[in-house]
C-alpha cells in the first residue's frame, strides 16, 4: 500500500484569488525519499503542512497508509510525522536533550526509554552525547539542524515531512548534512518529503522529484528521467539540462543500472560501484572504450552501466 | 531622619501595610491579567478593544478613580486595592500578549507540528518564553503600584502614604522625609530583585 496518498488536494487561502495547492494528486511508497522541487512560492510549502495538517484543505484528500488524516485528530497524527524546518524551531528554554524527547514525552514513553533514545539519536546524527545538556544557541547552525533531524525521528516515526532543512546552512555544511541524510535514509528508510528550491539538491538526495509549479505538478519522476525526459521548458530551465555533466555528477550509478548479469565480454573489466557518480563512470566508460562496466561492490555483481543505454538518455536531450 | 529613629516601630508597621497591600493587589492583578493576556495573544480582535478599556482606565488620575470608588467599597482597604489592580491590569495584560505573540514564528509552528496541543503549548513552549518578558512587566506594575500605594492613604488604607498626607497637613517634614524614603527604599529593593529574576529568566537558556 502506498504511504502517502493525494487525491486532487486542493487549497485556497481566505481572500486569495489564485489557489496555492491546486487539485494536486500523488503517491508516494514505503521507504521512498521524494523532494518537492520548485521555484519559491510554488505552494512547497503548502503542500507540506496538508500532509501534517498545519494547513487544512479547501478540497480532496490525503490518505496515509490507507487512512483519511481527517479521520484522526490532528495532534495524534503529527505525533506519527517528524517534521524538521529551516529555521529548526528548536525550543530555546530547552535542553538538547529536552528537545530531541518532546514527541516520546507526549506519547507517554517511559523515562528509561526516552533517555536510551535521546544517546542513540545524537551517535545517529554525527554529534557527541556531551550535547545533552546544551541549549540550542550554544550549538553551530549546522549542529542545531542535526538536533532538528534528531527531534524530528526521535518516536520512530514512518514519515517525515522536511522543509528547507539545510536551506540556511553553508554550502560545505549543507552537503555533509546531506550525505549524512543519505546515509541515515539508507539505515532506516523513512518515507520523506523534503522540501527544497535546490535543483542540485533535490538530484542528489531524491529517489524521485516532484516538480510544482503555481500550486500544480509538472512532472513527478526520477532525478534522471526528469533531466533526460523533461515535460516541458520549465522542467528543462529549471534542472538547466545545459548542465547535464555537472547533474551527471550528483547522480550515482545505481540510477541507471541495468540489473542482471553483465555480457561476458566486460564481466572482467573493473566494476564501478553503485554509489559512484555517473560522470565519472562515463568518464571511465569512455576511457575503456568498452560497451559497459559491471556494477557491484566486494566483487559482487548487480548489475552493469551499458554506455548505449547513458548514450541514449543523454541523446534525447 | 529624627522621627524615622525616634517612631520606628510605628513606620514599621505603616511599611507593612504598604507591602501587603503592594503585594495582595499583585498577586490578584497578575491573576487576572494571565488568562487575560493568553486569551488576547490568541484571539486577536479582542486585542485592540480590552487593551483600549485597559488603556483608559489607566490614564484616570489614581486619586480620582479612588475616591470615585469611595461610595461603592466605603473607605479603607477595598477601594484602595481595587484601583491597584485596575491600574496593573495594561501594564501587565500587555507583557503577557507582546511575550507570548513575540515568540519566533518557527518555534510556534514546530510545537503544533511535534503534535503539542493548545494546553501543552501555552504551558511548555509560550509562557516559558514569554516570562522574561512578563517579568519585566511585573517589575513596572510593582513599580508603580508602590507609589500608587502611597496615594491610597488618602482614603484611610493606611500605609506609608499615612506620613505624607499626615506630615503635609501637620507641616511635619520629619515625617514627609521619614515616608518618602520608606517608601524610596521600598521600591528600590523590589526594583534590584526583579532585575534579578529577569537575568535569571533569560539565563536560564544557557550562557551565550
Ligand atoms: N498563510 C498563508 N496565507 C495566505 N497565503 C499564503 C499563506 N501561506 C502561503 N501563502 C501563499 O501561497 C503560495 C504558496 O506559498 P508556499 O507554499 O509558502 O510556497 P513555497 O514553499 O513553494 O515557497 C504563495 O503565493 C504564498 O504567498
Ligand atoms: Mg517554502
Amino acid at each position: 500500500m502506498s504511504m502517502i496518498v493525494a487525491e486532487r488536494l486542493t487549497k485556497q487561502f481566505p481572500g486569495e484569488s489564485r489557489m496555492a495547492v491546486a487539485q494536486v494528486s500523488f503517491q508516494v511508497e514505503p521507504g521512498e525519499l521524494v523532494v518537492l522541487l520548485g521555484p519559491s512560492g510554488c505552494g512547497k510549502t503548502t503542500l507540506l503542512k496538508l500532509v501534517n495538517r498545519l494547513y487544512e484543505p479547501s478540497a480532496g484528500t490525503l490518505l496515509i497508509e490507507g487512512v483519511d488524516v481527517r479521520s484522526m485528530p490532528a495532534t495524534a497524527l503529527r505525533r506519527r510525522i517528524g517534521y524538521a524546518i529551516q529555521q529548526t524551531g528548536l525550543f530555546p528554554h530547552l535542553r538538547i536533550e529536552q528537545n530531541i524527547a518532546v514527541v516520546p514525552r507526549l506519547l507517554g514513553w517511559e523515562r528509561q526509554r526516552i533517555e536510551a533514545r535521546i544517546d542513540e539519536l545524537l551517535d545517529l546524527v554525527g554529534l557527541p552525547r556531551s550535547y545533552r545538556r546544551r541549549y540550542p544557541r550554544q550549538l553551530s547552525g549546522g549542529e542545531q539542524q542535526r538536533i532538528g533531524l534528531a527531534r524530528a525521528l526521535a518516536a520512530d516515526p514512518a514519515i517525515m515531512l522536511m522543509d528547507e532543512p539545510f536551506g540556511a546552512l553553508d554550502a560545505l555544511t549543507r552537503t555533509r548534512l546531506q550525505d549524512e541524510l543519505l546515509a541515515i535514509q539508507r539505515q532506516l528508510r523513512k518515507t520523506i518529503l523534503f522540501v527544497t528550491h535546490d535543483v542540485e539538491e533535490a538530484l542528489r538526495l531524491a529517489d524521485r522529484i516532484i516538480v510544482m509549479r503555481e500550486g500544480r505538478i509538472v512532472q513527478f519522476d526520477t532525478p534522471l528521467n526528469l533531466l533526460t525526459r523533461p515535460h516541458d521548458a520549465f522542467v528543462r530551465q529549471l534542472t538547466g539540462a545545459d548542465d547535464l555533466l555537472r547533474h551527471l555528477s550528483l547522480m550515482t550509478v545505481a540510477m541507471a543500472l541495468t540489473p542482471g548479469t553483465p555480457p561476458a565480454s566486460i564481466a572482467n573489466l573493473p566494476p564501478l560501484a553503485p554509489q559512484d557518480d555517473l560522470r565519472t563512470a562515463l568518464v571511465r566508460l569512455l576511457a575503456t572504450k568498452a560497451e559497459g562496466l559491471p556494477v557491484g561492490s566486494n566483487g559482487q555483481a548487480q548489475g552493469w552501466l551499458s554506455l548505449a543505454v547513458l548514450r541514449q538518455m543523454l541523446g534525447e536531450i | 531622619m529624627r522621627y524615622l529613629i525616634a517612631n520606628w516601630p510605628y513606620v514599621g508597621e505603616l511599611f507593612l501595610e504598604h507591602l501587603w497591600l503592594t503585594l495582595s493587589a499583585l498577586l490578584i492583578a497578575t491573576a487576572i491579567a494571565l488568562p487575560v493576556g493568553v486569551i488576547l495573544s490568541r484571539v486577536a480582535w479582542l486585542r485592540t478593544p480590552v487593551l483600549g478599556i485597559l488603556g483608559i482606565i489607566y490614564t484616570i488620575p489614581s486619586l480620582s478613580l479612588l475616591v470615585l470608588l469611595i461610595p461603592f467599597l466605603r473607605l479603607g482597604y477595598r477601594p484602595a486595592l481595587v484601583t491597584l489592580i485596575a491600574y496593573a491590569q495594561l501594564v501587565l495584560v500587555r507583557s503577557v500578549v507582546v511575550g507570548i505573540n513575540g515568540i519566533e514564528p518557527a518555534i510556534i509552528e514546530a510545537a503544533k507540528g511535534m503534535g503539542m496541543n493548545s494546553w501543552q503549548r501555552l504551558l511548555r513552549v509560550e509562557l516559558p518564553l514569554a516570562l522574561p518578558v512578563m517579568i519585566a512587566g511585573l517589575r513596572v506594575a510593582t513599580l508603580s503600584t508602590i507609589a500608587i500605594a502611597t496615594v491610597a492613604a488618602f482614603v484611610n488604607a493606611g500605609g506609608l502614604g499615612t506620613l505624607l498626607f499626615d506630615g503635609v497637613r501637620s507641616s511635619n517634614s520629619e515625617k514627609i522625609i521619614a515616608g518618602a524614603i520608606s517608601v524610596s527604599l521600598l521600591a528600590v529593593a523590589a526594583n534590584i530583585l526583579f532585575r534579578r529574576a529577569e537575568i535569571w529568566a533569560t539565563r536560564s537558556r544557557g550562557p551565550t
